[in-house]
């Protein structure tokens, strides 16, 4: 191979594929570009935050004290008059009244933790050399988002990602579907944990419990067949009602409740005495299964169905390669999806075999997350303090870990590249270059940024420009480092 | 599970955690050519409710006897009661949090349809949107939304969002500017000129930087002297109303609030969606401040993708429905009463056993507005705003 061509394809590989190049990556690739792919589609590649970090259980024990702390605190007594509402709502609601301080101090233990985390794995991000694995794991978290703009999810945010994704990440698809929908953080973000089967034994002492349908609808549309999947309003009930029981410990409610739960990883527990009994019928199947098996069954039929292959293989093929990816490549991907069991590892595979990956011209415009941390590996940095990263993601418009919905972040430009959102993005890369360039030259930047992807008006206007920070802000705004 | 876990969204600890960015999501938007000089120049404003919003806890029907059985704990009191519902008519009330919109409609300047719906019956939120925002009459039947293809066929004209992503609804042939509150850039450096140079054959980032540099002049001017706190929702409602009535300032805003996808824990009176409903009753009391004399040329639209169930749930919350509430407010108003009729609640009227019936295809209600109020022609409403909807006439005596 030319030596240009090697350090285009080493250039596709760490930009398209991977999370960005830092300083000297294309020219230590450039020799097998598809090896270093290859190479890291293995379970045990999938890159892990550094640090220790206090386990799903721990920070639900931390949540639940929370939670007691809020009903003493709240309780009416003690509660300032009727202004204060039991249930204050997100945002800019009520600002800061009747909510006392010691309520807002353990709020704010309980979130720093998570920025924490999340700053960990950004910075994982940033500095890993298995950039590929990373932005794999990253495609799955979005594939099965939650948001930590619901509180009690905020706690297990962290071992989300590193115990149901990450830890999955190049496993079987049908693993990582249960490890996702078990874990404490979906079972409280689509309220699961709460959903009562109404002819449980809970179900019938208390009328008020009962169903919700939540993350029945949500595995069936977003985790899994996708909306025109074939299923109906019956199918999303009676799969809520299968779901009921997958919960977690809570407690604030009486022992008894739990006798003869099953407890599983990271918080999970399977409680009996509200899961609703039966045989429950989905989209012409029955299942007979009792207990928490029903759902690992139903789990099991629906990550084999077929519009569950075509689901993923057109997302990631939209991740990948464009808002309008080749037919081409999404029948590969689905190909390799049935042949290989919905092994993950050899989804990769095919992902980096496909020739259509290899096109020269970059048709994906990066989200905020992805441009911010592509634009410290650029200058071979990593962010140190969640307090300067937060707000930058808030005015990005892609704040830590609290996507709008559970769809997760949109993946398409036109989502993306507003006016506004333009404009935030190049005050934080004028903000960021000021204080991060040093004494490297920006134009060696540019080239080890972007190699031959790096275009003759684009290295010009670097080496115009007045000073050093200016070129770099120049630089990471370019139409081909907005682009992977 | 006496007590249900997933429990109070603090409002505190969200907004330390996303310094703001949550409830409000601003989209505002447009300078269009509607024929008229700036001095006479309709206004509309477009706010979309993500999530389903529970239009039975909106415009709350206390008059229909199945109400307070079927809803249960998410139930609003008649008015006259403790936190009842603020009174619009006999049978009908406002929720109480939306203190600022029943002035204006006890002025004859704010109107309701307590059960319209998207033509396509879906209950994904995302699938939903894209018709709401897209005025298809079904999904995937248009890529660009209706309001930008109302932009074009008014003249050619200029948009403005605010927000950082652009929703569909704006999306389309004519390039719509968008802004959100965030600190000022610097216009004029050379970091900037060089970018133009850059993006001159980018037809995504040089339209986009080149509207987004002309709407920070305006920015400047329009947030001067507000302080635009993130939880100061009147003051960004303030704000964009100054964008509407600066000189050549946009004709068409829309706005995106989330947070009404309440399956857990609505509550009723005080709770979860009230304090989202207070946030809307806010941002609209800011823009009727703000717009002045303008108020009398505007119509704000609330729309949701739709509704809730009737039943609360069993986590004291509603799942998805159908039918829902949609609100029009301005000082362009007709006065007059409902908006299309009432289906009731009782089991044999509700659609599919679950769901408020939907009485009026939301289309109705836009083209009501477009024709009678941005001047829009019939024919250019059926093919090119709302593709194919001949058979859905406009609403008239709107405005």
């Amino acid at each position: 191979m030319p030596q240009d061509q090697a350090r285009l394809q080493g250039a596709i590989a760490l930009t398209r594929f991977g999370m960005g190049a830092r300083p000297g990556e294309i020219d230590a690739i450039a020799g097998d570009p598809k090896g270093w792919l290859r190479a890291q589609a293995l379970p045990q590649r999938i890159p892990r935050p550094a640090g220790e970090f206090p386990s799903a259980q721990d920070r639900l024990t931390a949540l639940g004290e929370y939670r007691r702390q809020v009903q003493e605190i709240m309780r009416p007594a003690n509660a300032p008059a009727a202004a204060a509402p039991m249930a204050p709502a997100p945002a800019m609601a009520a600002d800061d009244n009747g909510i006392p301080a010691a309520v807002r101090q353990s709020a704010r233990a309980l979130l720093i933790q998570t920025g924490q985390e999340y700053l960990a794995s950004f910075q994982l991000a940033a500095t890993t050399p298995n950039g590929f694995a990373e932005r794999w794991a990253r495609f799955w978290w979005n594939h099965f988002a939650i948001g930590i703009s619901k509180i009690v999810v905020a706690p297990v945010a962290g071992s989300f990602e590193r115990d149901a994704i990450r830890a999955h990440a190049f496993g079987r698809f049908d693993e990582m579907l249960v490890a996702v929908e078990s874990h404490p953080a979906m079972l409280l973000y689509l309220d699961q944990a709460q959903s009562v089967g109404p002819n449980s034994p809970v179900g019938q002492r208390r009328r008020e419990a009962g169903l919700n349908e939540n993350l029945a609808r949500e595995i069936l549309e977003l985790h899994t067949l996708g909306a025109d999947g074939g299923y109906t309003q019956a199918d999303v009930t009676e799969f809520a009602k299968a779901l009921t029981g997958w919960s977690i410990r809570q407690p604030n409610l009486p022992p008894r409740l739990y006798t003869g739960a099953i407890d599983g990883p990271h918080g999970f527990a399977f409680v009996p005495a509200i899961h609703e009994p039966g045989t429950r019928r989905i989209m012409g199947r029955s299942y007979q299964q009792r207990g928490g098996d029903q759902t690992l069954a139903i789990l099991s039929e629906l990550a084999a169905h077929p519009a569950t292959g075509r689901k993923v293989a057109r997302q990631l093929a939209v991740h990948f390669h464009s808002d309008t990816p080749p037919a081409s490549l999404i029948e590969r991907l689905e190909a390799a999806w049935v042949r290989d069991g919905r092994r993950l590892d050899s989804l990769a595979l095919a992902l980096i075999d496909a020739p259509e990956m290899w096109e020269a011209e970059p048709r994906k415009f990066k989200r905020p997350e992805e441009f911010v941390i592509s634009g410290y590996r650029a200058l071979g940095l990593a962010p140190q303090r969640m307090e300067q990263l937060q707000p930058a993601l808030v005015a990005l418009g892609q704040p830590a870990w609290a996507p709008p919905s559970p769809e997760g972040w949109p993946d398409e430009a036109a989502a993306w590249a507003a006016p506004d959102a333009v404009i935030k993005r190049l005050t934080w890369a004028q903000r960021y270059s000021e204080l991060a360039v040093r004494d490297q030259s920006p134009v060696a930047l540019a080239e080890s940024a972007l190699g031959p992807r790096l275009t003759d008006q684009t290295r010009s206007a670097v080496r115009r420009a007045e000073d050093r920070a200016e070129a770099v802000a120049i630089l990471l705004m370019s139409p081909e480092f907005q682009r992977r | 599970m006496s007590t249900p876990l997933s429990p109070a969204r603090l409002a505190l600890t969200r907004r330390l955690w996303l310094a703001g960015a949550a409830g409000v999501a601003l989209t505002a938007h447009g300078r269009m050519a509607w024929g008229a000089t700036q001095s006479d120049r309709p206004k509309l404003v477009v706010i979309i409710a993500r999530g389903a919003m529970d239009g039975l806890s909106v415009v709350v029907p206390h008059g229909d006897r199945d109400y307070v059985a079927k809803r249960g704990v998410v139930a609003i009191k008649p008015p006259g009661e403790a936190d009842g519902a603020l009174p619009l008519d006999a049978d009908f009330g406002l929720h109480p949090a939306m203190t600022r919109l029943h002035g204006l409609a006890v002025a004859g300047q704010a109107r309701f349809a307590p059960a319209v719906a998207i033509p396509a019956r879906l209950r994904s939120h995302f699938d939903a949107q894209d018709v709401l925002e897209s005025g298809s009459a079904r999904l995937y039947g248009a890529d660009d939304g209706w309001l930008n293809r109302a932009l074009s066929v008014s003249g050619g004209s200029r948009g403005l969002a605010v927000g950082t992503q652009t929703p569909l609804i704006l999306r389309g042939p004519v390039q719509a500017a968008s802004w959100s509150p965030g600190g000022p850039t610097r216009t004029d450096d050379r970091v900037t000129s060089a970018l133009m140079d850059l993006y001159a054959n980018d037809a995504l980032l040089g339209p986009a930087l080149t509207a987004g540099l002309e709407v920070e002049v305006e920015a400047a001017m329009a947030t001067d002297g507000l302080e635009l706190r993130r939880n100061n929702v009147e003051g960004l409602g303030e704000a964009v109303a100054r964008f509407m009535i600066a000189e050549d300032g946009p004709d068409v805003v829309t706005l995106s609030l989330d947070g009404y996808d309440t399956h857990a824990r609505q509550g009723a009176a005080q709770g979860v969606l009230a304090n989202q409903l207070r946030i809307q009753d806010r941002v609209i009391g800011g823009l009727r401040d703000g717009l002045g004399e303008t108020w009398g040329r505007t119509v704000i639209i609330v729309a949701t993708e739709f509704g809730r169930t009737v039943r609360a749930n069993g986590t004291g919350g509603t799942d998805h429905g159908t039918g829902s509430a949609l609100i029009l407010a301005g000082g362009a108003l007709k006065s007059g009463g409902l908006v299309g009729d009432w289906p009731g609640l009782s089991d044999g009227a509700l659609f599919e056993g679950r769901d408020l019936a939907p009485t009026a295809d939301i289309r109705s209600v836009f083209k009501g507005v477009l024709r009678d109020h941005m001047g829009l022609d019939r024919t250019a409403l059926d093919t090119v705003v709302f593709p194919d909807s001949g058979e859905v006439a406009g609403y008239a005596g709107l405005v």
